[in-house]
């Protein structure tokens, strides 16, 4: 029976299959109908209308480029916008043999192998029709040569461009950065639509970080052109939106100053208006010209900008790290202050060295035979090591690493630039985890003294002492203005809730480097009607063996001690912090601290007449 | 039967057909897509922009293709039974690998390295489910029964979301067609297509939710490209101007002014039926949706002479995801469905799809040439 059953069973299924099957095809008939219907309807009732469109009268949709919006520095100097220049451009689809025209070019133009193959390459991406350009910023020569020529070139051609130019050249280029040719990562992660027709985009600095409020947003246009690709008609158009100008903080003047008082040195100074956090000067020496890198930089002279000793593309203000040396004393004796470790009147003796309980190496002070009894103020002051190394002995490095935190030490300040560094705090965890050590007693020694495994960026040193001059309000640095907020309703700052007595014990301090005879700075503090604020410091680069003399002429000018200088004034109504470091500089208070002196007094002295 | 054996020995068979017959090649289908290659090395000709060497790297591919697919018209149907559920579950373990590995690489992962060439286990995938599903359905009583339904959606359900997570919304798209084809002849009743479909319908926000940017941006530029004309919409309008200044003739081969001027991209992979559209015009798209309908008649005419359960519903789903195929890719291309990365099979630029594809028509012919009794 079940046999039976089965075998009925299959007949059943055999029909029910065969009915599906004819279904099915029913239905893809009815489907491919459908799709026929529409093509009927694209290729017979809409046809004229898309061969106006396509054929005859093509409709291209072509994009309308944004100008790039214009940067300024704090008084309205341009420090980066869009001129006119002339570029030789090229129309693969239009030349018939293109190997020859380029040879002829060469021949005519005197055109570099390198800048051939540059052109080879963008052509390469580029659709056929496109004009790809293989001489950019042509001169009124090369362009009067070519035009006398020109009846020999079909398909080439002299355009108009608009490209950017930095005016002043190496002075900003580490702020503003510059913007080159989209890449080929950078095509793809761009949104093509906004970059259809734009060829650069901001590779670093403040072009970077605002590349988006810069470029605008691309409009279009359907332009109707006729058989040879001509433009005949616009039919429909929307403009694009220019990119917004910026308004730096910069002081474009002021940066000039830090700039040439670093003179051959390399080094950086960063000044920030305190009661803003807006950056006065963010000056890296040396800087280097990024104009060419706009119109695309020869290999040649990249490399020499690569290679060379004093690495000019290198942004030192906003990634290079340092130890602070004595520059961070200020920061330790108010950790002394504010733990209540220490009180400012306790007096310390210091005999030129420290030795930890039970071991015999000498941890030097940088006076040979000492400052003697020495307070809080005096140490401060005349900088003694021997002071902070007990001080920072009694706060331990748990206590120290807490308080210098929350100054901005170890973490990114926050500006508006791409590419800060981190620098180095050090605590008994990071230890731990990095190394997989121990924390040592003679590490908290030596991190007392800002040396050690500490490691500080100078926009991060400017910020810590643009905090200390804002009474623990701790300040944020930025560049751009956003000019729609009035400047007095920015967002609230955090308030590190000090104690007033210990800043001022602090702070008094500090004015004495500047101000008292015995101070490391006191060259600075003359001719002035304020009273400046500060403290030197002087990193060593490397370490001098145990009671070894040494002699700063006798060592390798590389190996010579970075100098720094972190100060602000006027020192009852602080207005501006500066932070000064000069690589291989040598002493602090002899090099950099007049670098300080001089922005401070500039800034100042244009405020005190407005 | 008399007839039949009378009629060969009258007509001999030519040598070539003989030849194509102990190779398991079924002549008609073989015709067809020997044809739709051909036509696909015309358009690709021209769509590339006269490129050789994209002619070159497809032929090559076009060539192995054809070689797996008579490997595949050898063997034995009750094999590809017998191993469909190993496949299948071999091909979950690659996706599930792909996946893995792509968390480790950037953005989107779809293939397995092997060295000398790049494996996607999608697109085994896309033969492995509906034999999987045919196998477990075959094994009991026609029509399904819910439990067994169930059991089927799951094993549909499972490689559709790990492709989609690749994410690969074409292909998943296939995969589930190819396991929802299976269903359907297997005689799922109609009650249950159309609670499914409005199920299905009124998901669709639920679906939004779950979509990522990208495939929003296509819905919507689909349901408006004129929104976003240098952007997203760019392809749909550009493809719509090539199609329809065709017109009933076509601009003539080499003759498509709007792939030449680079206005439509994509125009020789996903978007190559806009170029055949506007040099071949109407007529072309018409003898072009003739040559597809000719050969998905015989696949389903293959089908209905299959002798077993299996075979049945292996061969009417493998035609039925062959017609998805064309009828999405060319729906995305003519602007009425969203643009979804599917290529026209056996005529967009790219091996992958055709070895995939002839493979399926590989079994096809199997089925086919390895009677084991005579029909009636």
């Amino acid at each position: 029976m079940s046999r039976i059953y089965t075998i009925k069973n299959k007949l059943v299924e055999s029909r029910l299959f065969l009915n599906r099957i004819i279904a099915a095809f029913i239905v893809i008939l009815l489907l491919t109908s459908g799709l026929v219907v529409r093509l009927v309807y694209l290729q017979i009732v809409g046809h004229e209308h898309y061969t106006t469109l396509a054929k005859d009268n093509s409709i291209k949709i072509e994009p309308l480029v944004p100008t790039r919006g214009i940067i300024y520095d704090r008084h309205g100097k341009v420090l980066a916008d869009n001129t006119q220049s002339f570029s030789l451009e090229l129309i693969p689809e239009q030349i018939i043999d293109l190997d020859d025209t380029l040879l002829r070019l060469q021949k005519l133009l005197d055109i570099s192998d390198e800048k051939i193959d540059q052109f080879q390459k963008q052509r390469k991406r580029q659709k056929r029709f496109a004009s790809t350009p293989l001489l950019m910023s042509m001169s009124d020569e090369e362009i009067a040569k070519f035009a006398v020529a020109r009846p020999y070139f079909p398909g080439v051609d002299i355009q108009a461009r608009l490209v950017r130019h930095y005016p002043y050249t190496d002075l900003a280029s580490h702020v503003v950065g510059y913007v080159g040719r989209i890449n080929e990562a950078e095509m793809k992660s761009l949104p093509i639509a906004e970059y259809r027709g734009s060829s650069h985009v901001g590779k670093i600095g403040i072009e970077n970080t605002y590349e988006t409020e810069l470029h605008g947003k691309t409009g279009y246009a359907e332009i109707e052109t006729n058989v040879q690709g001509r433009a005949i008609n616009t039919v429909n158009s929307v403009p694009p939106v220019p990119g917004e100008n910026l308004y730096l903080t910069l002081d474009i003047d002021l940066q000039k100053t830090a700039y040439d008082a670093l003179d051959t040195f390399n080094g950086a100074v960063v000044a920030i208006e305190i009661k803003t956090g807006g950056v006065l000067v963010f000056t890296s020496r040396p800087g280097f010209d990024p104009n060419p890198f706009v119109i695309g930089i020869s290999n040649d002279a990249y490399q020499a900008l690569q290679t060379s000793d004093n690495q000019p593309l290198y942004n030192r203000a906003l990634r290079g790290l340092y130890p602070p040396g004595s520059t961070l004393k200020p920061f330790i004796g108010l950790a002394g202050l504010e733990y209540n470790a220490i009180s400012a009147e306790h007096k310390a003796f210091c005999p030129g060295y420290y030795q930890l309980p039970n071991v015999s190496h000498h941890y030097r002070d940088w006076k040979r035979g000492g400052h003697g009894s020495v307070n809080m103020t005096e140490a401060i002051t005349q900088s003694c090591d021997v002071y902070f190394y007990s001080l920072a002995l009694t706060l331990g490095i748990d206590r120290m690493h807490n308080f210098l935190h929350h100054f901005g030490f170890g973490e990114k300040s926050g500006i508006d630039l791409v590419g800060e560094k981190q620098g180095l705090l050090p605590s008994r965890e990071w230890k731990r985890n990095r190394r997989n050590q121990a924390w040592y007693p003679g590490e908290t020694l030596i991190t007392g003294i800002g040396q050690g495994f500490l490691q500080v960026s100078p926009i991060q040193l400017a910020r810590a002492t643009a905090t200390l001059a804002n009474k623990g309000k701790v300040v944020t640095p930025f560049l751009v203005k956003k000019s729609a907020i009035p400047e007095d309703s920015l967002s609230p700052q955090e308030d590190l809730n000090l104690n007033p007595e210990n800043i001022n014990s602090i702070i008094s301090a500090m004015i004495n480097v500047i101000h008292d005879p015995h101070g490391t700075a006191k060259s600075i503090g003359k001719d002035i009607d304020y009273q400046i604020a500060g403290k030197t410091g002087t990193a060593q680069v490397f370490n001098i063996k145990q009671d070894a003399k040494y002699n700063e002429n006798d060592i390798n000018f590389k190996l010579r001690d970075h100098a720094l200088f972190i100060s602000f004034a006027p020192a009852d109504d602080p207005k501006i912090a500066v932070a000064v470091i000069v690589e291989n500089g040598g002493h602090g208070g002899s090099v950099a601290a007049p670098i300080a002196g001089k922005v401070i007094k500039q800034f100042l002295g244009s405020n005190h007449e407005n | 039967m008399k007839t039949e054996t009378r009629s060969e020995q009258f007509h001999p068979p030519s040598v070539i057909g003989n030849i194509l017959r102990k190779l398991h090649i079924d002549i008609p289908l073989f015709i067809g897509l020997f044809l739709i290659s051909l036509l696909s090395f015309i358009i690709l000709y021209s769509a590339s922009s006269q490129d050789m060497d994209v002619l070159m790297r497809q032929a090559a591919r076009v060539g192995l293709a054809f070689f797996l697919m008579t490997i595949l018209a050898h063997v034995d149907p009750y094999q590809f039974k017998r191993y469909s559920a190993l496949l299948f579950g071999l091909g979950l373990l690659l996706l599930v690998a792909v996946l893995i590995l792509g968390q480790f690489g950037k953005g989107a992962q779809r293939w397995l390295d092997l060295g000398f060439f790049r494996f996607q286990p999608s697109e085994m995938i896309k033969i492995t489910t509906p034999m999987m599903v045919a196998w477990y359905l075959a094994e009991h009583a026609l029509p399904p029964k819910p439990k067994q339904l169930l059991i089927a959606g799951i094993l549909i359900i499972i490689p559709t979301l790990l492709i989609a997570k690749q994410p690969d919304l074409g292909t998943s798209l296939l995969v589930a067609s190819s396991g929802a084809g299976v269903l359907f002849f297997a005689g799922l009743s109609w009650r249950f297509i159309l609670a499914i479909t409005a199920t299905l319908t009124g998901m669709t926000p639920i679906l939004w939710h779950f979509m990522r940017t990208y495939q929003r941006d296509r819905v919507l530029t689909f349901l408006n490209p004129e929104a976003d004309p240098l952007g997203r919409g760019y392809h749909i309008i550009q493809s719509k101007i090539a199609i329809g200044s065709g017109g009933i003739y076509g601009k003539g081969w080499l003759g498509s002014t709007q792939s030449e001027l680079d206005f439509l991209p994509e125009s020789s992979t996903d978007f190559i039926f806009a170029v055949f559209a506007e040099e071949f015009g109407l007529f072309g798209c018409v003898g072009l949706l003739v040559l597809y309908l000719l050969i998905i008649s015989r696949c389903l005419y293959i089908a209905s002479q299959a002798q077993d359960t299996y075979s049945r519903l292996l061969a009417s789903s493998l035609a039925f995801t062959f017609f998805v195929y064309v009828f999405v890719n060319i729906g995305m291309v003519i602007g009425v469905l969203p643009v979804v990365g599917v290529p026209l099979p056996l005529i967009s630029y790219g091996g992958t799809s055709i070895v995939t594809l002839l493979s399926g028509f590989g079994i096809l012919m199997s089925i086919h040439t390895h009677k084991k009794f005579l029909p009636h």
